[in-house]
């Protein structure tokens, strides 16, 4: 007799009969009659109607009973809240059954009925449970504090629950350590800034004795908690790492993965140098490898997370190329990952081997597959020079099998191959042409397109060509439009006799006929450009294209490291960082990667606050498609950035296509060229946030001039050229939307606050060379300003700044400005301007700011601390209602409250005073003599800050009260408020 | 954590959920079964989904699928590996892992469900532990049950779950004491057209069976243990005494586990024991294409070939295959296009041989895409890694225990490509 009994059903009514078997006098017919009721349970019936005669049953000696009838109240209480209560006082009675399995079943249970009334019963149970004699007792306990705090946090916190749940991290029992972590860190996980995981040598030497000890469910949790630790220095960074590399060979793949996060990250801190450093880099390869041997689904996760670990050291898996050959019956996800890590890690040594393998895969069934395999060999061609003839030749084959969605494949691959080996394999255009006919998907015949626009000279019929595509125009997609576009004007520009018909049918198709506004912006630019100055027009459409990099599909650098910190997680799997998508994570903190430390390199600053990636990032190439998105994204979010989105996009759509896109369509190619080095208008300006991709020799002035007309263009440059510095300085979160605020932001009054110069650097520190310094910020820039005297015997020159990552990302905008050499005795006034996109690390205190300077002499390390103040920006005036809004939205929790002391200031003085330094008051009430400020306070990395400031006649002290969704800030905001009205 | 678990079949019905936190409406999977439906092979339904408010992690085993639901921030590896856990001990426990099964034993899988997991955290999942909390059901159990009124639920706190060896029973005692070493290695390889390797690699398994009684302490020890360099250890494992010793010692679990895997990488040279010769093509004019292959030895070791099997997935287009095999049988499945040659024992002096031609669909264009042959193989008493195992000692205990260790050589995933 099997449970399936227990499903079928009679005529007269299952409940009713259910009913009356739950009040037999028979024990097993008890048993059998709730067997039934949870039977149907699982099949989603519902029979919340047994409610009371189930927990009826409630009282007995039968475990399994007890057990069955527990189940059935977590299933329903919710929705019998009142009926739960009943069940109460048998869960306090079992809380102190001598049998352990009881009191731990007990308390298990009542932390899963998520039912407030009863909660509150739980709480004494639970606190006797946290300390009881027995360990599975306690290691289920711990876990319902977890459970307990999802249901109501404050209650736990008001209990503190938290507290002795922190003590368990010092258990003797390794299993109730690991349920302790476990708890812990899901309740760190709502409650990002609380600091919960108090994470000091002591715990993590604790933390890694439970390790070893627990099982493997815990192991992961303690791993993937120490990830969350900084080691101190190099050496404690090996030691756990020497007690973590055990878990490689653990048979469970997660804490496999686990382990690996934990050595990528502490590896930072290792000097590459060491030979421990070797030996741990030989120590994972293994392990991944074998992870691959493993199920599908658990393969597939490996890969994702050994894709970002190739990138970040391709060195562990170089020789291990042959493990990610696809089988031909691995799922297709699988095969798709595969092949990414293949290319990742083909090189010279191996490209035969990877060629002859993708060659094969063409060949396979799964079209997906085939076009991933076709595009993979254009990227080994533009990885690996040497291969390219080879990768280009095995295409040509390809493109003879004429399967279509191969052939549309290839094509588009080798537009890729000619941007970056120009002039080489021209000769494969006329097989190229013969294929014409057989394109159908945009992107290959947009690719086509541009081959034949690039080349029209060496193509006979080019204009044929072209002129078949155009007759269907409004019928093509629009990337394909554009790129017919930009590829007649290119002939036209070639061969202009010929082809002046065409061009002029081209250019009324796009103006006139198109309501695309991409399309008909770039067909008026190329008109007006061809009908002012040909020659300019020859200059501007067929400029030299810069190469596109070999790299076309790396993750950028700040989001690797962080993705390297999350190795394992759900982000990894993703390739976007947690705060992208995790709901439920209200406020991210961003994990980084441990500088590296003791090693030789570190001697030069430059290594020091790069912490290992100083690699410059490489260039992207968009697909033609969203050239404009990737602009924005570009230039919008740089890679540190955290700040709101900017409110006005389309604003600013508008003017960033003017600035950089539309220029950059003009020059006719697809893909966003290598990042030119920002330019500086003068030589006190810091550097240009917006990387404008617009070729050297014309400035936005003089194409403001050219092209005039539009809105966005006069008020973005019709401003005076000094006000330049001011906007592009602005802040990272503001992007382009700061350049129309300009106004308010250049006639802003001189009267910040700048604390007097201290000493930062005494000449006894730094071999004679004494630094005294202050912040301030002067029309919009922050200026880090420094006397620099030499005190010692020799002439000091070569002078370098640099500054370790902080809180706000600040960053020099210029090299120091030292240009004679420093005589002795003699001092000089430095003024370096400084922006805020360089990387963003938190710093205790959050305004702590570490510097080294260096000179013919040394190298000399400082620490000072700037006035949150200067980081306040012009455009800090919040809408009355936003603010009423924003007031109420942010929790409580974040008020923090200060008395300012001896403050002799009327309120409009005062109020006036911090306006200078960009506290904005944006309402004042009076009640009861007592003045009520409301300012607004907007950091340069977007974060807003309210405050209110109480402000009685006669009393020299002030109240503020400060709001902020990141309350950190408040205690250095305040000193900013003191600072300020102060002086 | 984990927080809730959906047992789907193959069509798409969902048969059992089972939630560790509030209650998750069946709807979340509408998501999964859109993807599942545009997967056409279940087995290419990826594992991690997300959906607006939740992420669907599942596994595909037995024609089941597993899918948990997670909501926060929770490493899909745990979640899988657990997942397959779960599939692992409805095997152990009932015998096969299927819907009818887990549908007779509802009330078990439930109970078990909540003993593995609590508030989606791993609680017990050692299947000695479940055991001693949940006694697996037997016919005589459940007679014994209905006559005592006694139930299959434990009462007592499992010894085991907080020692330092959580994965052992206490007072384990039997009358016939016994430990059996089974070393199973497999060989993934890919050959090309002409019979090179392009890559191979054994997958090597050693799978314990212990009935031994009290707390014994063993060491097993290899005659070439040079050869593991890439090793997964059951938790019992001392890690210390390997890293320093090149030796295995443990306290055993009670019962069948799988004491270590290990992995022979692919750049140390892996014997391939056959040879496939074998050319299938597709002619340009008329319907038809000729098939021929013949397997031979290759390095066996001088052991004999069994099992011998090879799986070919024809193209589409091909409708009937009209073949002849000088040994064993062929079948050829005209709905899913899967031709399967049984071979059986291989003789060395006479290489089985199949050779015939292939009806294709008339009008239809020549087959792109070549079928890779897929090999299916055994050799007992050999691993073909060259892997020996030295010694077995046992310390802790009196008794003398009956010991054995058998070898066998299995194909993994072997495609030969054509």
């Amino acid at each position: 007799m099997t449970d399936s009994k227990y499903f079928t059903t009679t005529k007269k009514g299952e409940i009713f009969e259910l009913k009356a078997e739950l009040n037999s006098d028979k024990k097993e017919k008890k048993k059998e009659a709730v067997k039934k009721v949870i039977a149907s349970m699982t099949v989603g019936k519902d029979v919340s109607a047994l409610f009371p005669d189930v927990v009826n049953c409630m009282q007995t000696d039968n475990l399994e009973l007890k057990k069955l009838v527990y189940l059935y109240l977590m299933n329903y209480a919710k929705s019998q809240p009142d009926m739960a209560i009943m069940a109460v006082n048998t869960f306090v009675k079992d809380c102190e059954d001598p049998n352990p399995l009881i009191r731990a079943l007990a308390v298990r249970t009542m932390g899963c009925i998520r039912v407030d009334k009863i909660t509150e019963y739980l709480c004494e149970p639970l606190r006797k449970c946290l300390k009881d004699e027995d360990p599975y007792v306690r290691k289920t306990a711990a876990v319902c504090v977890a459970k307990l705090h999802d249901i109501n946090a404050q209650l736990v916190e008001d209990q503190g629950f938290l507290d002795t749940l922190k003590d368990l991290i010092s258990d003797s029992n390794p299993m109730v350590v690991a349920n302790a972590v476990a708890a812990l860190s899901e309740i760190a996980e709502s409650h990002p800034n609380s600091n919960l995981m108090d994470l000091n040598p002591q715990t993590i030497n604790k933390l890694l004795t439970a390790l070893n000890e627990c099982t493997e469910w815990g192991q992961i949790f303690i791993l993937d908690c120490l990830a969350n630790y900084t080691p101190r220095d190099d050496r404690e960074s090996q030691s756990i790492c020497e007690r973590v590399t055990p878990r490689l060979s653990h048979a469970n793949s997660a804490v496999v993965l686990s382990a690996v996060k934990v050595l990528m990250k502490f590896m930072e801190m290792l000097p590459k140098d060491l030979d421990y450093y070797g030996t741990l880099l030989k120590k994972l390869a293994p392990p991944l490898v074998t992870l691959l041997s493993a199920e599908p689904e658990l393969q597939y996760v490996a890969l994702r997370n050994i894709n970002l670990i190739v990138q970040r050291r391709p060195e562990i898996l170089k020789h291990e190329m042959k493990v990610f050959f696809v089988k031909y019956n691995d799922p297709i996800y699988v095969k798709l990952e595969k092949l990414d890590i293949m290319i990742r890690l083909a090189s010279q040594a191996n490209i035969a081997q990877v060629l002859a393998e993708l060659k094969e895969y063409a060949t396979e069934v799964d079209v997906d597959f085939v076009r991933k395999a076709v595009r993979a060999i254009g990227r080994c061609a533009i990885k690996v020079e040497q291969s390219a003839e080879r990768c280009v030749s095995t295409l040509l084959d390809l493109i003879q099998t004429k399967v279509n969605y191969v052939v549309q494949e290839a094509i588009v691959v080798i537009k890729d191959i000619f941007r970056k080996y120009p002039n080489k394999y021209e000769s494969v255009i006329a097989t190229l042409c013969e294929n014409l006919d057989s394109l159908d998907e945009p992107e290959a015949r947009a690719a086509m397109i541009w081959i034949v626009g690039e080349y029209a000279e060496r193509i006979d019929n080019a204009d044929e060509l072209l002129e078949s595509f155009l007759e269907g125009f409004h019928d093509e997609s629009t990337q394909v439009q554009l790129q017919l576009l930009t590829a007649i004007v290119k002939l036209f520009l070639k061969k202009p006799t010929e082809t002046q018909e065409l061009v002029q049918q081209v250019l009324s198709l796009a103006t006139q006929d198109s309501d695309n506004p991409d399309l008909r912006d770039r067909g008026y630019i190329y008109w007006r450009l061809l009908s002012t100055d040909p020659v300019a027009a020859k200059e501007v459409v067929l400029a030299e294209k810069p190469l596109i990099s070999e790299e076309t599909d790396l993750i950028e650098p700040t989001l690797l490291e962080e993705l390297i910190c999350h190795i394992g997680t759900l982000a990894s799997v993703y390739h976007k960082p947690p705060s992208a998508f995790v709901e439920g994570s209200r406020g991210v903190q961003h994990k980084r990667l441990p500088g590296s430390a003791g090693s030789g390199e570190s001697e030069s600053p430059d290594a020091g606050s790069a912490g290992g990636v100083s690699e410059a990032p490489p260039a992207v190439i968009p697909s033609q498609g969203d050239l404009l998105g990737d602009l924005l994204n570009l230039d919008l979010t740089p890679p540190t950035a955290t700040g709101p989105p900017p409110p006005s996009s389309g604003m600013q759509m508008g003017a960033m296509d003017l600035l950089g896109g539309g220029l950059d369509s003009l020059m006719g190619d697809e893909s966003e060229p290598p990042h030119i080095p920002p330019r500086t208008h003068t030589p006190q300006s810091p550097q240009l946030p917006h990387q404008s991709p617009s070729p050297p020799d014309y400035s936005p002035t003089e194409l403001g001039g050219d092209l005039g007309g539009s809105p966005a263009m006069g008020s973005g440059f019709g401003g005076p050229p000094a006000a330049m510095p001011a906007s592009f300085s602005a802040p990272v979160s503001g992007g382009l939307d700061d350049l129309f605020d300009l106004g308010g932001g250049v006639g802003m009054p001189m009267g910040a606050y700048s604390p007097p110069k201290t000493i930062w650097l005494p000449a006894m520190k730094a071999k004679g060379l004494e630094i005294l310094g202050t912040f301030a910020r002067r029309a919009g820039v922050i200026q880090m300003e420094m006397t620099l005297t030499n005190k010692a015997m020799s002439v000091m020159s070569d002078f370098a700044i640099q500054f370790n990552r902080n809180s706000f990302g600040l960053a020099p905008a210029g090299p120091l400005q030292v240009l004679t050499p420093l005589s002795p005795n003699q001092s000089i006034e430095v003024a370096l301007p400084l922006n805020t996109v360089g990387p963003i690390m938190k710093m205790e205190p959050l305004n702590n700011l570490q510097v080294a300077v260096k000179n013919n002499i040394d190298v000399f390390y400082f620490s000072c601390q700037y006035p949150i103040s200067m980081l306040f920006v012009e455009d800090g005036t919040m809408d009355r209602q936003v603010f009423l809004a924003t007031w109420k939205d942010i929790p409580n929790d974040n008020e923090a409250q200060f008395q300012i002391k001896d403050c002799h200031l009327n309120s409009d003085a005062a109020s006036n005073k911090l306006q200078g330094s960009n506290i904005f008051t944006i309402a004042k009430r009076t009640v009861e003599g007592q003045d009520m400020l409301y300012q607004s306070i907007k950091l340069t990395n977007g974060i807003w800050v309210l405050a209110e400031l109480k402000v009685q006649a006669g009393n020299p002290n002030f109240m503020v009260s400060l709001k902020c969704r990141a309350p950190e800030v408040s205690q250095c905001v305040f000193q900013s408020y003191e600072a300020v009205l102060k002086n | 954590m984990i927080h809730s678990l959906f047992l789907i079949n193959h069509t798409g019905d969902i048969f059992l959920e089972k939630h560790w936190k509030s209650v998750i409406s069946r709807g979340v999977c509408d998501y999964f079964l859109e993807v599942k439906e545009k997967a056409v092979e279940p087995e290419n339904v990826p594992p991690v989904l997300q959906t607006p408010h939740h992420y669907l992690i599942s596994i595909y085993r037995d024609k089941l699928f597993f899918l948990s639901v997670i909501q926060t921030e929770v490493p899909p590896l745990f979640v899988i590996e657990f997942l397959h856990r779960v599939a692992d001990t409805f095997q152990d426990y009932f015998g096969e892992c299927s819907e009818s099964i887990i549908k007779d034993n509802v009330v078990t899988v439930y109970e078990l469900l909540e003993e593995m997991l609590d508030n989606g955290f791993p609680l017990a999942t050692e299947s000695n532990i479940l055991k001693e909390m949940i006694k697996p059901p037997t016919i005589l159990r459940s007679v014994v049950n209905t006559l005592t009124g006694s139930s299959n639920v434990g009462d007592k706190l499992p010894t085991g779950q907080l020692s330092n060896i959580p994965w052992r029973r206490a007072a384990v005692k039997y009358t016939n004491n016994e430990a059996y070493f089974d070393v199973i290695e497999e060989i993934d390889a890919i050959l090309d057209k002409s019979g090179m390797t392009v890559f191979a690699e054994i997958q090597g398994v050693i799978e314990a069976c212990t009935r031994l009684s009290g707390m014994p302490d063993l060491t097993l020890s290899f005659m070439n243990p040079r050869l593991l360099d890439d090793v997964s250890f059951h938790p019992c494992v001392r890690f210390k005494r390997w890293e320093s010793e090149r030796v295995l010692s443990f306290i055993p679990p009670d019962g069948n586990f799988t004491l270590m895997t290990y992995h022979v990488s692919s750049q140390n040279l892996v014997a391939i024991p056959v040879y496939v010769k074998q050319n299938i093509s597709f002619f340009e004019t008329g319907s038809c294409g000729r098939l021929d292959i013949t397997i031979g030895p290759k390095q066996t070791m001088g052991k004999m070939v069994e099992g011998l099997m090879v799986t070919v997935h024809m193209p589409k287009a091909v409708l009937s295959v009209n073949l002849t095999a000088s040994q064993g049988n062929y079948t050829y499945d005209l709905a899913t296009k899967v031709l399967v040659w049984d071979i059986g024992k291989l003789n060395p002096q006479k290489p089985p041989n199949l050779r015939g031609t292939l009806s294709v669909q008339s009008g239809a264009p020549r087959p792109e895409e070549n079928p890779a042959l897929d090999i299916k193989l055994k050799i007992q008493q050999l691993a073909i890694s060259g892997l020996k195992v030295n010694r077995l000692d046992m310390y802790g205990e009196k008794y003398k225990p009956f010991k054995g260790v058998k070898y066998m050589t299995k194909a993994g995933k072997f495609q030969v490509r054509t």
